[in-house]
């Protein structure tokens, strides 16, 4: 049996989470638990009224856990996350799964978390305290709090590059996906290079991105991050793909992205 | 609307082209129901106090069942019954067994032992689907978990776990004498070693699923006149409704199925195991009871396309003519049979191809594994099987260096052939749709390609003759279990032979495997070995049987109808029919109280061929009077129950 | 069970409902309002079969809780036509073969109304985009696709 608790607000809501708990925003993942009976949960917590902001200043962009895949879309100032929320389920799943939930989605899905971690945003929790991304996902398995913000810094939408590989064309469910920054111009002076389907969660390839500091963007330049790209990462294994496939086209599908080229 | 392009100058003599409908702008007849979402789907029917049914299913692929404690899951809320295999009256059965195919090999529910993953185990029912779920995941089962296979090829060999003892060799059995079908025509090792070519590959296909949109699933209902009503998606209603009938030991009269509208099928909705389920939930809770697949055990649990590899082997002379082609199949049927056995009937009929080839040798094998038991989808039997012929002439026109179109226009058969079967090829059309199909790609081909029909140069003396064939014993069951039989392979040393220009033994279907099994045509209006056309064949009336034997047209002196259980006077017959005994029939269905045979009166003396046909003047009728008052079900000693055949003991 | 009290506009008519605790809007409106027109396929929000409007635009109602829906307007394919006659979509899709199962159309058909209330001179692109969260197993789409831009014409009066 299933009890559901509506609160008036996300800071209402923080309070009444517990075991065998989930928060409903969006509910493109809660209730595909709800219709299978997971049995890890059997009470939802939900709030009228979510943070739903998308503002950008000079700090940096903000942006409401309860904004959904449309809401981005639709705000002139996440345009740097629009390549990311476009491809995103359908048109029915943009109008109702948020930023928020994205956070906590489990492989296959989350390519805004992916994206959210190549950006090095930080996550608001409600009470107030703040983490970056790479330790909220890290930590995010035993998360008891309810997160009211995402923030990014200030990030020129050239240096942003995103690519969604899934076998299903023009949509489907991500079989791997790359976010990557790279800041400097021709001659890279900083690189933060994200994988989704590499893991558990989102992960960074650390070593890939050390390899491009102060390299080009061409053929040779790039070298050195393609045969370090799988460092640190756990393919999965799964009905999209295998994790041998997976490590085969990880790195064909980063250099593709890296020098531009067509798909 | 995507365009029809008529090719009529093609066959132009063999047809009749005034077509009235193809080419035409329509609207399907059911659209409109479509676009207004009121097509009544199975779930579409609304029922209080609705009951929802999920089973529990095995995570093994083959374990052998210890124990199962349902009581948590009975005693949790909104449960309704928990059920398993002792509560199925009738809990073995093969889908074909109702046109007397196959044994028995597939309980509804499993009961000692599963073989694939997510097969049933038992069955919770329950006031909502929830709660239906959350008291499957409370049912305790205790599994010795088995070794298992999960390739057909690997299930053939002699150390195998056996997945169904049914079939303890892991292959179906074929005409009580071999686990595999063979196909032979002709001397195919004799034909490679004139070969100036040998191309052999192997080919596989992984098992497919249909995935419709919608699920497979039924709503079943106790009805007032202590029937139960069935809504159903299935494709094959009459196969689901005689299943029922006989897994559930319930006269089929006591069935209403009503179906007719899938949304979507492909073949995955012909196996019959949800209304089964659901008509049982009924039984058991007197309720409204629905059963439907969610959309993992769709993919999981619903049979898929089943996995085929096939090996061929073709002699090819150095000009492109395929002199011999083998083949080596292996469909993996799953843990049960279903429609497999007849999948391979169907594929081995299909084979060499669309070719000429004059020397054919194949067995194809019919392998239980433990994977989810296949079915049929979209070209059942011989998709696969076409896609590997195909992929082959390419290569062969790789190997010999020639256009790949132009070698399927050299070898395609042509009409009058003798094919492997031993049937001549008549009305084939390959050679043409590579020409046009060449036409339309824009791709060149020779002007003696496009000089070629499949109305000439087939049936020459050369090309209709049966020749002497080649045939062997080897692969007789039970033998490759044993370890006797090593290659699946067609044999390189058969010693039969069957002289040429001879169709060789036919084999017709194995007698009934059990002597319950049979089929009483006529009970359901057929006629078995009858030399005159059935025409105007009325329905039986209500539930007595007639008890009269049927008689042929000359002897009841006039139409073709079902003798009457109280056949009124006939009308005296005139001393000269004036129409001939073969007049069509009555304009009306000649059941109730019309006379089975009247002659028409003369309409013109003298001009008896010419006289329009009249329908008898009819004499008063008499009250319908059965012989047999109606009674509930069939009761006639030796009938059966069932709609069509007797049912197993 | 308790019961949550629902009220909302179902295709220009008033709903109001309990319902179970935690129960979708696909089982509220198919059992609860009697609105059969929504069809769930799949029930994790990936075929699109459930597609309904909720103020205007298309959400999954296989994912949807329904007391989420109090206040709000809902559409679906049952209310469509608006009386005996049929909307522009729906004839467009009986001319162009676009529905064979028809299991998937009545999403479909709110997927496209969503997009012709906002775009009414959609590229075949968009109207792609349109129905990308709705599959389908019998047509192919592009009966469909040549259904939406027909309707989209007949709208503007400009065939």
């Amino acid at each position: 049996m299933l009890s559901v608790q509506t609160c008036a607000t996300l800071d209402e809501a923080a309070r009444q989470m517990g075991d065998r708990t989930r928060f409903l925003a969006g509910g493109t993942l809660v209730m595909r638990g709800v219709n299978y009976a997971d049995p890890s949960f059997d009470r939802i917590v939900r709030a009228r009224t979510m943070p739903c902001e998308i503002r950008s200043d000079d700090t940096g962009l903000r942006i409401g856990a309860g904004a959904t895949m449309a809401d981005l879309l639709a705000a002139r100032d996440a345009e740097i996350l629009h390549p990311v929320a476009r491809m995103i389920g359908g048109p029915a799943v943009r109008n109702m799964a948020t930023v928020g939930g994205n956070l906590f989605a489990a492989h296959p899905y989350g390519d805004l978390a992916t994206a959210l971690l190549a950006l090095d945003a930080r996550v608001e929790m409600a009470g107030g305290a703040t983490e970056p991304m790479e330790t909220f996902l890290a930590g995010r398995d035993r998360q008891r709090g309810l997160v009211t913000a995402v923030i990014l810094p200030r990030v020129t939408a050239s240096e942003f590059r995103w690519a969604k590989i899934s076998r299903v064309k023009p949509k489907g469910v991500s079989m791997l996906s790359i976010a990557a920054w790279l800041q400097g111009g021709s001659r890279i002076t900083d690189a933060r290079i994200a994988f989704g389907g590499m893991g558990p969660t989102p992960l960074r390839a650390k070593a890939a991105e050390r390899a491009l500091r102060d390299r080009t963007l061409d053929p040779a330049g790039i070298e050195g991050a393609l045969a370090a790209c799988l460092d640190g990462l756990a393919p999965a294994d799964d009905a999209l793909a295998s994790e041998w496939y997976r490590r085969e086209v990880a790195p064909v599908h980063l250099r593709r992205l890296l020098l531009r080229e067509a798909r | 609307m995507t365009s029809i392009e008529f090719r009529k100058d093609l066959f132009a003599d063999e047809r009749d082209d005034t077509l009235k409908e193809i080419g035409q702008p329509t609207i399907r007849q059911d659209i409109l129901g479509h676009v207004t979402g009121r097509t009544p789907y199975y779930d579409d029917h609304l029922f209080d106090g609705l009951l929802h049914m999920r089973a529990v299913r095995s995570p093994h692929h083959h374990a052998r069942i210890r124990s199962i404690d349902t009581r948590e899951a009975e005693r949790m809320p909104g449960v309704r019954r928990v059920a398993t295999a002792r509560d199925v009256p009738n809990n073995l059965n093969t889908l074909l067994s109702l046109i007397n195919f196959g044994k028995d090999d597939e309980p509804l529910c499993a009961h000692d032992k599963v073989r694939y993953k997510g097969e049933t185990v038992a069955w919770v029912i329950a006031d909502t689907e929830r709660l239906a779920r959350e008291a499957v995941a409370q049912v305790r089962v205790d599994y010795e978990v088995l070794p298992h296979v999960l390739d057909p090829e690997e299930a053939l060999k002699p150390g195998a776990p056996v997945v169904n003892e049914v079939y303890p060799n892991n292959s179906f059995d074929y005409h009580e004498r071999y686990d595999h079908q063979k196909l032979r025509f002709g001397d195919v090792n004799a034909a490679f070693a004139r070969a100036d070519h040998i191309v052999e590959a192997e080919y596989q296909m992984s098992p497919i699923e249909q995935a419709p949109i919608e699920t497979c699933g039924a709503i079943a209902a106790p009805e007032q006149n202590d029937r139960y009503v069935c809504y159903t998606n299935t494709q094959a209603l009459f196969f689901s409704l005689g299943t029922t009938a006989k897994l559930l030991d319930i006269p089929s009269s006591r069935l209403h199925f009503i179906g007719g509208t899938a949304g979507g099928g492909f073949g995955g909705k012909v196996d019959s195991i949800v209304e089964p389920t659901a008509v049982l939930g009924a039984i058991l809770t007197g309720r409204p009871v629905r059963f439907a697949w969610d959309r993992e055990e769709e993919m999981q649990v619903g049979a898929p396309r089943g996995a085929e590899r096939w090996r061929l082997k073709d002699g090819v002379m150095a000009d492109g003519r395929i002199v011999a082609r083998e083949f080596t199949g292996f469909f993996d049927s799953g843990a049960y049979t279903r429609l497999s056995s007849y999948a391979i009937v169907k594929g081995t009929g299909h084979l060499p191809g669309p070719y000429f080839i004059p020397n054919v040798a194949a067995n194809v094998y019919c392998c239980v594994t433990n994977r989810t038991p296949a079915t049929a989808m979209r070209g059942f039997g011989i998709t696969a099987v076409d896609f590997a012929i195909e992929c082959q002439m390419d290569r062969v026109a790789e190997a010999v260096g020639m256009d790949p179109i132009e070698l399927r226009i050299l070898n395609a058969y042509r009409d009058g052939d003798m094919k492997a079967h031993r049937r001549k090829a008549k009305n084939t059309a390959l050679i043409e749709c590579c020409q046009v199909a060449a036409g339309k790609a824009q791709w060149p081909l020779s002007g003696e390609a496009m000089a070629q029909s499949s109305l000439t140069g087939g049936g020459t003396p050369e090309r209709v003759a049966i020749p002497e064939t080649v045939t062997d014993d080897e692969g007789r069951i039970g033998e490759r279990r044993a370890g006797r039989t090593a290659s699946t392979a067609p044999s390189r040393n058969g010693r039969g032979r069957v002289p040429s220009g001879q169709h060789g033994a036919t084999i017709v279907a194995a007698p009934p495997q059990n002597p319950d099994m049979q089929i009483e045509a006529d009970r359901i209006g057929h006629r078995m070995g009858s030399e005159t056309p059935p025409s105007a064949m009325g329905p039986a009336s209500g539930a007595a049987q007639p008890s009269a034997p049927y008689r042929p047209a000359s002897q009841t002196g006039g139409s073709i109808v079902p003798p009457r259980p109280t056949p009124p006077p006939a009308a005296p017959p005139p001393a000269a029919p004036s129409v001939p005994p073969s007049a069509p029939p009555p304009a009306s269905p000649s059941y109730g109280t019309q006379p089975p045979s009247a002659p028409p009166p003369a309409a013109t003396p003298g001009a008896p061929h010419d006289a329009p046909y009249q329908r008898p003047a009819a004499p008063e009728p008499e009250p319908y009077r059965p012989d047999k008052p109606f009674s509930r079900g069939t009761r006639r000693p030796g009938s059966s129950p069932f709609l069509s055949g007797t049912r197993r003991r | 069970m308790a019961k949550t009290p629902v009220r909302f506009t179902l295709n220009d008519a008033e709903a109001a409902l309990f319902v179970d605790e935690g129960a979708n809007l696909i089982d509220v409106l198919r059992r609860g309002a009697g609105d059969l027109s929504p069809k769930q396929g799949c029930a994790q929000g990936t075929c699109g079969a459930c597609t309904v409007l909720i103020d205007g635009q298309p959400h999954l109602a296989c994912l949807t809780l329904a007391e989420t829906v109090e206040g709000r307007r809902i559409d679906t394919t049952g209310g469509l036509a608006g009386g005996p006659q049929l909307h522009p979509l729906q004839t467009a899709f009986m001319e162009e073969f676009a529905a064979q199962c028809g299991f998937c159309t009545s999403g479909m058909l709110m997927a496209a109304k969503a997009l012709l209330d906002r775009q009414p001179s959609p590229s075949r692109d968009e109207v792609a985009e349109a129905i990308s969260g709705n599959l389908c197993r019998c047509t192919g789409y592009e009966p469909i696709i040549d259904a939406v831009m027909r309707a989209s014409q007949r709208m503007r009066g400009a065939a």
